[in-house]
């Protein structure tokens, strides 16, 4: 065994030494890993990742509240770290589309508690002398950007990683430890600490039952409580070698460096000048000494296989900076030439530096945090940029030690994909759509087209006969609308005629035929589905205490009965809402969405008991789902059904054995609509029969197909429902959402004493639904919001409570019954009043709006009454 | 004046090269390609001439329709013309290419005051073509060049050699081969490139002698030899141990 | 019997290292072939080296005498060579691996429209021969098939071990006057400029002391050239540090750069790629300075010390001025 040997055993192992690995270190020292080891195949400081040839820009708004918040953060870190130039950033619109665009930037930042502004062309030019204005319709400002030094970073990372690992210091005076260029020697009697072994190759990762047992190098094999996975775009590589998928590709973003240029020349230090993004073009150039880099996402997606990517000795540059793709970079030169001409015609500049970087690109842009549910202590911490990679390892660190971070990460869950979209093609067909995106002006509800149909109920082809308009969802594809319903604008022609969208962006994405299924489901009946659930059940001796553990409502119920309840995490945030119905004495069959599904389960399966007392049995591919809901359902089930579907027999939110026509199917009296109803489950194969059955039986009531419009908006938001990722979130808990319903029960579960205290105190925020009182623009045109919008004061401020959390639209949607453009919006006690008047801002205008609701009150049906009838 | 670069297209590798499994050529396929180190300075020097003393520069290359991409670079570094003598693709010998180069060079409308040559190319390193394109054209030839200045009619040119240089003057036309060091290479402007992208590139389909007397049977990537280094320390603290080494092991106090 | 014949360059009258790795070469040939090693030697000192050339098996010195050939002329070398190669019917003609070496036998070659073999390693002579010769500056290695009458072949720098013949020749030294036109001195040396830089030239210096990136910038370099003095020694750069403006080219130890051959090499922030290691493979022993024990220039040193050069040349400096 020679000295270059790794220790024998970890409590941590990280795989990469960019960016991500070392913060990981640095914040999983911090909350008291105390022996680590930190793995990269390269050399240190730079290992020839993607970290090595970032052009280390930090432009922190973004329409995601997650993102923004974590690049904040991240400036915040690098700040500390002394990595950071604040130079500002501004984004250029050449067209008009991108100003309304920027417009919507502002609203974002607003919302989301960053610093931005609108820019006309002059003052543009005040801040960056060498844009060419005449290109230029507006700038969007953000004062909070600037750039970084990511491989300094990393060496104070490491070294303060070690020094709190080993003890030497306490973390709050690590700020002391200074980088000693970051090479700590292996030790393999190491005592603990940080054990950094750059150029070590890993050969395989050991699984055991379930468990990540050890990381078989080339200088050793060592056994480890849990590994970490920060490869970069290696990542699925290492990942196939346990035996489980991240779903990513390398992809090329190219860039090239330009200098020197003499205009610089009277400027130190790296960067005066804000870095300029050319939105419409899709490029960015940033002063970076005297040369300009300039960078581009115009060009075709150029997708790499991993196996292709060349290492550190074969590469000439780097791995990750393969040579440029010439002929794919012309029209960005061109492009460039335009927008800062006076610099790149500098007699003595030339392009220094040319490259097609390798960065990870996944199938919806989205980082692959957490940890891989088909293996126990393997977690993921990959496809992170350069401006959110300090906060992301303070996230993951925090959700690795305590299990919930303070930056909501949920919607980067590498288990996301987990049921459907880890193959090679989905991910190449995704990531080459997701590459046109970057800097896109990307709708919020706008639809991905490749890889589709990919998951289809069995419902599917008589709903694309009835000219369904598919949206996806995990996969699934689920009707927004049917243009079949078109016949019912004239039916419903007057309710509908202030609630119809004239401007286009509006009503991108949507259709008042949204608005006419909704109505006609309130009236009569309506048949929706499948929704695509996520569906397991949890078997076993163990199953009620688990269950009791794991939920905040009370599970020790009738056989049949079904609970709706918050799933927390310890504090007190939300990990996910979700049905549990008691299928059976030790049975329970959960049902939550799609969307969030994998890492649903994956929270379930990561807390199950160890004795083995409980098993997770997935249903979802098992299982399709019909609603059948409106004043007619009963009717409507009751002529097909075998069984008595009266109230008596069947009372609400109870569950039961139905069959209908020759389906057995099991029905569940539920309503997410509001309506009086069934979700009828049944086996996928006799699904379609089970459609047949129900619309032919339907024609008498003139039932209608209502799509998703209605179900996960529309109607929801009548009644106050509340959707996971919008409304529920880890930075909000319980009672600030509304859901207390179930009190504090007796029995134990995950995040019961956050929850108590915050039942206890008075709430920071509300969750309140709003309505909007006028709707006309400056320009005389009827605009609706569509969600993230920020809410303001009268007197047009930004309304922020008293944990420094921005009022903004969780959801937004049409209330087709209640004739109002409903918002929901988290508000501070002093504006949680019903009746108060604040604002919303919507592309650059405020619209007055109302309180509706303070509180989780449904404002159609309050009572209840039609779920209850 | 009228100058002439040669240059040839050539993988640009990194530190180790990895060989195609039939081990007749490097495995190029996540490598992009250059022209040779020497070549880079030749095609520098053909248009630093020509704009000291007028006339057209001319970057030429013989090799496969994808070799199209250096001419583009010395376009790009400011070249007035770009000729591809234009191969299937085979790897030519030094004397194939040479007298494809000659006639050439005997056939262009343009009168070559000075044709320049890498010393040697990269990849193969048979510093042979310049010479030989210079006895088939009846040309003087100095080879190792890393100085020239043209003076009139004469080109004064300097090799290294042990202590300082030897300095020839030769009338022109004359073939000179380079090496790297002679200049500093422009790196191309964002206009020039994007320019060169646009100009017409005449393409030639030489004539392939086969006179060439060397056959390639295989390539191999040599042994490296790996030392247990004696390990002095790991700090300043080292430098007795360094200085006994100098004195006692090495003798070279 | 044939011949085997061999540029021999002299440098300050002796044979130089490059032309005794020819010989040892061509003696290898000759003994595959069953054919007699004899040199040509462009010098009217050939005699004085005779007994020289006979140690390392040299049967014949053909001395060039010609009154035009006070200085050097690649083509009036190139012909003589080729009337002395002509006038034995010699079956190879091998020249060290030297700027005067491949530029005479290319002459030769062009003259004869055959191909040269440059820089070989090893040769397996038969009717054909099959060469081991170097590619990529001697980062590749290629096999290749030699043919034509008259083979002509170089001798790698720095590769081809130097061994005298196990039985020394008493060597006859038969003066050639070959026929030149004008025409060959159209390209002679003019004159020989020395250089200005002071100090030892970095292929003759027996200590080579050299800094890469590690070195941090222009300034970084004059510790390097006060330690390079201590040890009677010259600076040498990697083409990192070259490209990054902080030395001159001229000072660029690598494939394209100087190939050295000092007794000993000190790399300081050196990491040792490939690249680099062809132009330092002469040297016989490697002592780098290094933070990174992990650079591949560890592997290739007979001695390293993993620190900063910043902290150790600095002192070393001080030690070695205190110890003179």
């Amino acid at each position: 065994m020679s000295s270059r040997d790794l220790p024998e055993t970890a409590e941590t192992v990280i795989l990469g030494a960019g960016i991500v690995g070392n913060s990981l270190a640095y914040h999983l020292a911090r909350y008291g890993r105390e022996d680590m080891v930190l793995i990269d195949k390269g050399p240190l400081p730079d290992p020839g990742g993607s970290t090595g040839h970032a052009s280390n820009f930090l432009m922190p708004v973004e329409h995601s509240k997650e993102m923004t918040h974590l690049t904040r953060r991240s400036i915040e870190q690098y700040k500390e770290f002394d990595t950071f130039t604040n130079s500002g950033g501004i984004e250029v619109a050449r067209t008009e589309e991108r100003v309304e665009e920027l417009k919507r930037r502002v609203q974002s930042a607003k919302a989301w508690g960053e610093p931005g502004e609108l820019l006309t062309p002059e003052e543009v030019e005040e801040m960056v002398p060498y844009v060419n204005t005449d290109l230029i319709k507006a700038g969007f400002h953000s004062p909070g950007a600037g750039t970084c030094d990511p491989l300094r970073a990393g060496e104070v990372m490491r070294a303060r990683a070690d020094a709190i690992a080993s003890g030497e210091v306490d973390p709050d005076e690590v700020s002391e430890v200074e980088p000693d260029g970051g090479t700590a020697a292996v030790d393999q009697e190491s005592a603990g600490g940080l054990t950094v072994s750059p150029n070590t190759e890993v050969l395989d990762l050991h699984v055991e039952g379930g468990e990540i047992q050890s990381v078989e190098t080339d200088r050793g094999t060592v056994d480890a409580d849990e590994v970490i996975i920060a490869a970069g775009l290696w990542s699925p590589k290492l990942a196939q070698m346990a035996g489980v998928e991240i779903p990513l590709t390398p992809a090329v973003h190219q860039m090239v460096s330009v200098g020197p240029i003499s205009f610089f020349e009277d400027y130190e230090g790296e960067i005066s000048f804000p870095v300029v993004r050319d939105m419409d073009t899709q490029m960015y150039e940033r002063q970076h000494g005297n040369d300009l880099e300039v960078g581009s996402y115009q060009h075709r997606p150029i997708l790499w296989d991993v196996e292709d990517v060349p290492s550190i000795d074969e590469a000439p540059l780097s791995p990750t900076q393969p040579p440029l793709t010439e002929d794919a970079f012309e029209q960005s030169m061109a492009d460039a030439l335009d927008m800062v001409p006076e610099l790149l015609d500098d007699p003595d500049a030339g392009v220094r530096h040319e490259i097609d970087g390798l960065l990870s690109q996944t199938p919806d842009g989205g980082p692959l945090l957490g940890q891989l549910q088909d293996v126990d202590g393997l977690w993921s911490a990959a496809a992170i940029w350069i401006k959110e990679a300090p906060a992301i390892g303070e996230a993951l660190a925090q959700q690795i030690t305590r299990g919930w971070s303070d930056i909501d990460i949920h919607a980067s869950d590498v288990n996301r994909f987990y049921e459907y979209g880890n193959s090679r093609e989905f991910v190449k067909n995704r990531s080459a759509e997701g590459f046109q995106k970057i800097y896109g002006i990307v709708h919020p509800h706008e639809q991905w087209q490749t890889s589709r149909p990919l998951r289809t109920s069995p419902f599917y082809h008589r709903q694309d006969d009835l000219d369904a308009r598919f949206f996806e969802a995990a996969g699934w594809e689920r009707p927004q609308w049917f243009e079949s319903n078109r016949d019912l604008l004239t039916e419903y022609n007057s309710e509908l005629a202030d609630l119809t969208r004239p401007n286009e962006w509006d009503s991108r994405w949507w259709s008042p035929i949204i608005l006419a299924e909704h109505l006609h489901m309130r009236d009569n009946v309506a048949m929706v589905g499948d929704m695509g659930f996520t569906i397991f059940d949890l078997v076993g001796p163990g199953a009620t205490e688990y269950a009791e553990r794991m939920a905040v409502g009370r599970m020790d119920v009738d056989v049949g009965k079904s609970v709706y309840t918050p799933i927390l995490a310890e504090n007190g945030g939300f990990v996910s809402d979700l049905s549990v119905v008691r299928i059976g004495e030790n049975r329970y069959r959960v049902i939550t969405g799609g969307g969030m599904g994998g890492s649903d389960k994956a929270w379930f399966r990561d807390h199950l008991p160890e004795d083995g007392s409980v098993q997770l049995v997935d249903q979802t591919s098992s299982l399709c789902t019909l609603g059948v809901w409106g004043p007619n359902a009963r009717d409507l089930v009751d002529s097909v059904a075998e069984e008595d579907m009266s109230h008596e027999a069947f009372p609400p939110y109870t569950a039961q054995k139905i069959t209908i026509g020759e389906v057995d199917a099991w029905a569940l009296r539920i309503s997410y609509v509001g309506e009086l109803g069934w979700e009828i489950y049944a086996p996928m194969e006799q699904g379609q029969r089970l459609w047949d059955t129900l619309w032919e039986a339907g024609q008498k009531h003139d039932v209608r197909p209502a799509g998703m419009g209605v179900y996960g908006t529309t109607a929801r938001m009548e009644k106050g429902y509340r959707l996971f990722g919008h409304e529920l979130e880890l930075e909000y808990n319980p009672a600030e959402a509304g859901l207390t319903f179930h009190g504090v029960k007796d029995t134990d579960f995950v995040g019961k004493e956050a929850y108590a205290q915050a039942l206890d105190e008075e709430n920071a925020a509300t969750l309140c639904t709003l309505s909007v009182d006028d709707h006309m623009s400056e320009d005389g045109e009827r605009r609706f919001m569509l969600g993230n919008e920020p809410i303001l004061d009268q007197d047009g401020e930004v309304i922020v409570d008293e944990e420094g959390r921005e009022s903004y639209v969780t959801s937004a949607g049409t209330g087709a019954s209640v004739g109002k453009h409903l918002l929901m919006a988290y508000l501070p006690p002093e504006h949680a009043e019903e009746g108060e008047q604040l604002q919303v801002e919507y592309m650059g205008e405020h619209y007055p709006v109302t309180v509706e609701v303070a509180g989780s009150r449904p404002l159609f049906d309050p009572e209840n009454e039609r779920i209850r009838s | 004046m009228n100058t002439l670069a040669c240059v040839k297209r050539v993988p640009d590798t990194g530190a180790k090269i990895v060989l195609t499994d039939d081990q007749q050529g490097i495995d190029t396929s996540t490598l992009g390609f250059t022209m040779s180190p020497h070549e880079e300075c030749a095609l520098e020097e053909a248009v630093q001439l020509t704009e000291a003393h007028g006339g057209t520069a001319t970057v030429l290359t013989l090799g496969s329709e994808e070799a199209d991409e250096q001419l583009r670079t010395g376009l790009a570094m400011e070249a007035d013309d770009a000729v591809l003598l234009e191969t299937d693709g085979e790897e030519w010998g030094p004397v194939d290419t040479a007298s494809a180069i000659a006639d050439y060079v005997r056939d262009a409308d343009a009168d070559f005051d000075v044709l320049l040559f890498g010393n040697e190319s990269a990849d193969a390193g048979n510093y042979q073509v310049g010479v030989t394109v210079a006895n088939q054209l009846g040309l003087p030839c100095v080879t190792g060049i890393k100085n020239l200045d043209v003076e009139d009619d004469t080109v004064v040119a300097k090799r290294e050699v042990s202590g300082g240089e030897e300095v020839y003057e030769v009338e022109l036309p004359a073939v000179v081969t380079v090496k790297e060091g002679l200049n500093e290479p422009r790196y191309p402007s964002v206009r020039s490139k994007m320019e060169a992208q646009k100009q017409e590139v005449p393409s030639v389909q030489p004539e392939h002698r086969g006179a060439d007397t060397l056959e390639r049977i295989r390539l191999d990537a040599p042994e490296q030899e790996d030392s247990e280094a004696e390990i002095l320390g790991e700090s300043a603290d080292a430098v007795d141990d360094v200085v006994e080494v100098l004195r006692e092991d090495l003798e070279v106090l | 019997m044939t011949v085997v014949l061999t540029l021999v360059e002299l440098d300050e009258g002796v044979p130089a290292e490059t032309s005794l790795e020819a010989l040892t070469l061509a003696r290898d040939i000759a003994g595959q072939t069953d054919s007699s090693v004899s040199a040509v030697v462009v010098s009217d000192e050939a005699a004085a080296v005779a007994d020289e050339l006979g140690d390392y098996g040299v049967g014949e010195v053909h001395a060039v005498e010609h009154e035009r050939l006070d200085s050097y002329a690649p083509e009036a070398w190139a012909e003589s060579v080729d009337q002395v190669a002509n006038e034995l019917d010699a079956g190879a003609v091998v020249a060290p691996g030297s700027d005067r070496g491949h530029e005479v036998l290319s002459h030769v070659a062009a003259r004869r429209g055959v191909s040269i073999a440059a820089n070989c390693l090893d040769v397996d002579a038969g009717e054909e021969y099959e060469v081991t010769r170097q590619r990529w500056g001697g980062t590749l290695l290629e096999e290749a098939r030699l043919g034509g009458d008259t083979k002509f072949l170089t001798s790698a720098a720095h590769e081809v071990g130097i061994e005298p013949a196990a039985e020394p020749a008493d060597p006859p030294v038969h003066s050639f006057s070959p026929s030149l036109d004008d025409d060959v001195f159209r390209v002679q040396v003019d004159r020989y400029e020395e250089s200005e830089a002071e100090g030892v030239p970095l292929g003759e210096a027996r200590v080579v002391v050299s800094g890469g990136r590690g070195v941090g910038g222009p300034d970084g370099y004059d510790q390097l050239e006060d330690l390079a003095d201590l040890l009677g020694g010259a600076v040498g750069a990697s083409r990192a540090a070259v490209n990054e403006g902080w030395r001159p080219h001229d000072d660029q130890i690598g494939q394209t750069g100087a190939k050295i051959s000092p007794k000993l090499y000190i790399p300081c922030g050196i990491s040792g790629a490939v690249q680099h290691m062809v132009g330092c493979k002469g040297a016989e022993n490697i002592l780098a300075i290094n933070t990174d024990p992990e650079a591949a220039i560890i592997q290739k040193a007979d001695y390293a010390v993993i620190a900063d050069l910043h902290d150790v040349v600095p002192e070393l400096n001080e030690t070695l001025r205190e110890t003179q």
